[in-house]
């Protein structure tokens, strides 16, 4: 099903009433409510690449463990979005970038804020799998190494451990540690670049279609592992199918045509989803 | 086309028979495969002919150099006369090093042709031996002064005229004014041949000495030095240099109208003659900077500034091959832009670059005409030992010989073509053992 979805393009799907520039669903600051602080505070995001608007003003607030659900036809703008969070389309040449995001009270794309230092507090797994073509062990020490996180050998052996075995790997990789990542099956390189990412010791670990290149089986080990994970980590997780989305997350973001139609509890987009897009959207009718 | 899909058409449509649409596939099925045969016969056509003038290449140049590997020698017992050699017994070894041994293996030849008199002749006879034959004796005696007062038994190596008529490279049966060895000159030969006294030895000279006037003592051991040193010269500018540059334009520099300026320069260089860059050497270092004629540090630098567009090519396109995955994967570690470059994305483009730039530097090693321009092509007998000691390199050392009348360089000349193709081969083979052993397997 959700290969029908990756056919949508912009043509489709503009059979749609009036064009409701307003998302429905929690506005912002209602989200977040007075007890706990949203992690990331997006408002006004958006996002060009050369002349062509790929995002247009994006508020969403994303709450602390909890995962955050980014879906929508393809083309719709949530990669791009999650790649915001880290500014990873700082490295996109014509990539433009206006509005704010804030992570924890830091505007992340203010002029003091470092770019690595942001990305080792916000990790990120990659739609297909990319292991280092190196070591098991050398790709999970590999970040802790750059940024010092380990201060020697018997450190960076505990750091590989725990990050493999939070990524649920340890098992499977412990006797073959000095063997080539990139020998791994599909779904345990996808865990292995968890556990990577992990390793740095992220505040939010970004996920972009994570399972997409996956089998089933290999995506329901990663979907236990995103539930696992929440505890320790905020998530966010960019998703073509709708019932992964409403497998693994809390709260639900729906895209369309780089704008933001519906955002609230998963629970509430997927029984009672306001806008008619959403609607027709997780139903199946169009993407 | 019609002709084949017409009666296709008009055949009845029974219920078991093939449509008419997979009858015009069948059809024209037929026609894509001889198209596919003919295709085949013209690559191994191809193939064939390529290969042909490989074989006939290498099966001239082996057939012709081949015998430059052994040297006609004449043994001779020539008595170390202490009167003639060291007259005040103190072993000196400037003494030992200067005495007349041209005159000892003059008396030694006498002796074996007693019969030999008049100007003329004892000049021919004494012309046999080459000159090497007294720098042969001096080593020795300077070596082992015991030998002085003995009699010894040396093979020394024959001129050159008598080297190629021992090889058969000179033709008895025309007429004596055509040919340098007089009819005397084979006789004493085959006298001396028929005793066992002449033999092919191996030319431990060709691979040990500098050039030289006298084809049998020219050897190829100078311009390989020369060689050597101008491309280590050449690497170790080039390659550090390219790689930085290909590096620079490929992962940090904006893309902008500047870098495409550059870019098109880059790629405009690659394609101008060599000559060019030897008379901008010549203009620059030697007529500016004022370094030395003839030196392998010139000749490197032309060289590397030659090679330097080929590896920043080669090592830009081993740079686009590498996965964008790797670098995002990197950054959004929190890897630096330098350290996802030195940590995964250099790593991985290194086979290519190395491919590269070994190309490039095998292009080098061949180059002949920007050498011409510094002063390389100069006659240097002494073997280089530094990179500002003139010097000449395998490439111009062939073309001086291929460019000497005597007969006996015609085969050293294509000596030196298989000493300068081994090299070749010997580089290529170091580009592909490096490739496998630093290539990645996804």
């Amino acid at each position: 099903m959700d290969e029908a979805m990756t056919g949508m393009n912009e043509e489709v799907g503009l059979s749609f009433g009036a064009d409701d520039s307003e998302p429905l669903g929690q506005t912002p600051g209602s989200a977040s409510g007075a007890e706990t602080p949203a992690k990331f505070v997006s408002r006004g995001v958006d996002v060009f690449y050369g002349a062509k608007q790929a995002l247009f003003s994006i508020d969403i607030d994303i709450m602390p463990n909890e995962v955050t659900a980014l879906i929508g036809p393809s083309g719709c703008g949530k990669s791009t979005f999650l790649r915001c969070l880290n500014r990873m389309n700082d490295i996109i040449d014509g990539c433009r970038f206006s509005g704010s995001i804030v992570l924890d009270g830091e505007d992340i794309y203010a002029r003091a804020i470092d770019v690595v230092h942001l990305r080792a507090r916000v990790g990120m797994v990659f739609q297909k799998p990319n292991p280092f073509p190196k070591s098991v062990y050398e790709n999970v020490a590999y970040g802790p190494r750059i940024h010092g996180l380990a201060s020697s050998t018997a450190d960076m052996d505990e750091v590989v451990r725990t990050s493999l075995e939070r990524a649920g790997l340890w098992e499977e990789v412990k006797d073959r540690l000095h063997e080539p990542g990139t020998g791994l099956s599909g779904g345990q390189q996808q865990r292995l670049c968890i556990a990577r990412a992990i390793a740095v010791e992220p505040e939010v670990i970004l996920m972009d279609e994570p399972c997409s290149a996956l089998d089933p089986i290999a995506t329901a080990r990663i979907e236990e592992l995103i539930d696992e994970l929440r505890t320790n980590y905020t998530i966010v997780i960019v998703t073509h199918n709708v019932q992964q989305a409403a497998r693994v997350s809390q709260r639900t973001a729906f895209f369309h045509l780089g704008k933001l139609i519906e955002f609230g509890d998963t629970d509430q987009i997927f029984t009672n989803p306001r806008a008619e897009r959403t609607r027709d959207y997780i139903t199946g009718r169009f993407g | 086309m019609s002709n084949a899909a017409s009666p296709a058409a008009a055949a009845p449509r029974l219920a078991a028979a093939p449509t008419p649409t997979s009858v015009r596939v069948k059809a024209s099925l037929t026609r894509r495969y001889r198209a596919e045969r003919r295709f085949r016969a013209y690559g191994i056509v191809a193939i064939l002919v390529a290969l042909g003038f490989l074989v006939l290449l290498f099966s001239s140049i082996i057939g012709n150099g081949y015998s430059a590997f052994w040297q006609a020698s004449l043994r001779l017992d020539i008595t170390l006369d202490a009167t003639a050699i060291d007259p005040d017994g103190t072993r000196d070894p400037d003494t030992l090093a200067t005495a007349d041994y041209a005159g000892l293996i003059r008396e030694a030849l006498s002796k074996r042709f007693p019969g030999v008199s008049g100007r003329d002749a004892r000049r021919k006879l004494f012309g046999l031996v080459s000159q090497g034959g007294t720098y042969d004796l001096a080593r020795m005696v300077s070596a082992d002064p015991g030998l002085i007062g003995r009699t010894i038994s040396v093979w020394l190596p024959l001129s050159d005229d008598a080297d190629m008529l021992i090889k058969g490279h000179i033709p008895r049966d025309v007429a004596e004014a055509e040919r340098r060895v007089s009819d005397q000159e084979i006789v004493w030969l085959d006298e001396l041949a028929a005793k066992g006294d002449v033999e092919k030895k191996f030319n431990v000279r060709f691979f040990t000495n500098g050039d030289s006037r006298e084809p049998e003592l020219a050897g190829i051991w100078g311009a390989t030095v020369g060689s050597l040193l101008t491309m280590l010269v050449t690497i170790a500018i080039s390659f550090p240099l390219g790689v930085a540059s290909a590096v620079y334009l490929e992962e940090f520099a904006r893309k902008n109208r500047w870098t495409d300026l550059i870019e098109v320069n880059i790629n405009n260089l690659a394609a101008v003659p060599s000559i060019v860059f030897g008379l901008l050497g010549l203009a620059v270092f030697l007529n500016f900077f004022g370094l030395p004629r003839s030196a392998p540090l010139v000749g490197g630098l032309v060289l590397a500034i030659m090679t330097l567009p080929t590896i920043i090519i080669a090592g830009r396109a081993a740079l686009t091959s590498v996965p964008p995955s790797i670098r995002e994967a990197a950054y959004g570690l929190g890897a630096s832009p330098v350290q996802a470059v030195f940590h995964h994305v250099l790593p991985l483009a290194m086979p290519g670059m190395l491919t590269g730039a070994i190309i490039g530097m095998a292009r080098a090693l061949g180059e002949t005409a920007p050498l011409l321009m510094i002063g390389m092509v100069a006659f240097i007998v002494d073997i280089p030992h530094g990179f500002r000691d003139p010097a000449t390199v395998l490439p111009v050392q062939v073309y001086l010989w291929a460019d000497s009348p005597e007969r006996a360089f015609v085969e050293k000349t294509s000596a030196a073509i298989m000493v300068l193709l081994a090299f070749l081969i010997v580089m290529n083979a170091a580009a592909v053992y490096l490739r496998k052993k630093f290539e990645v397997r996804w």
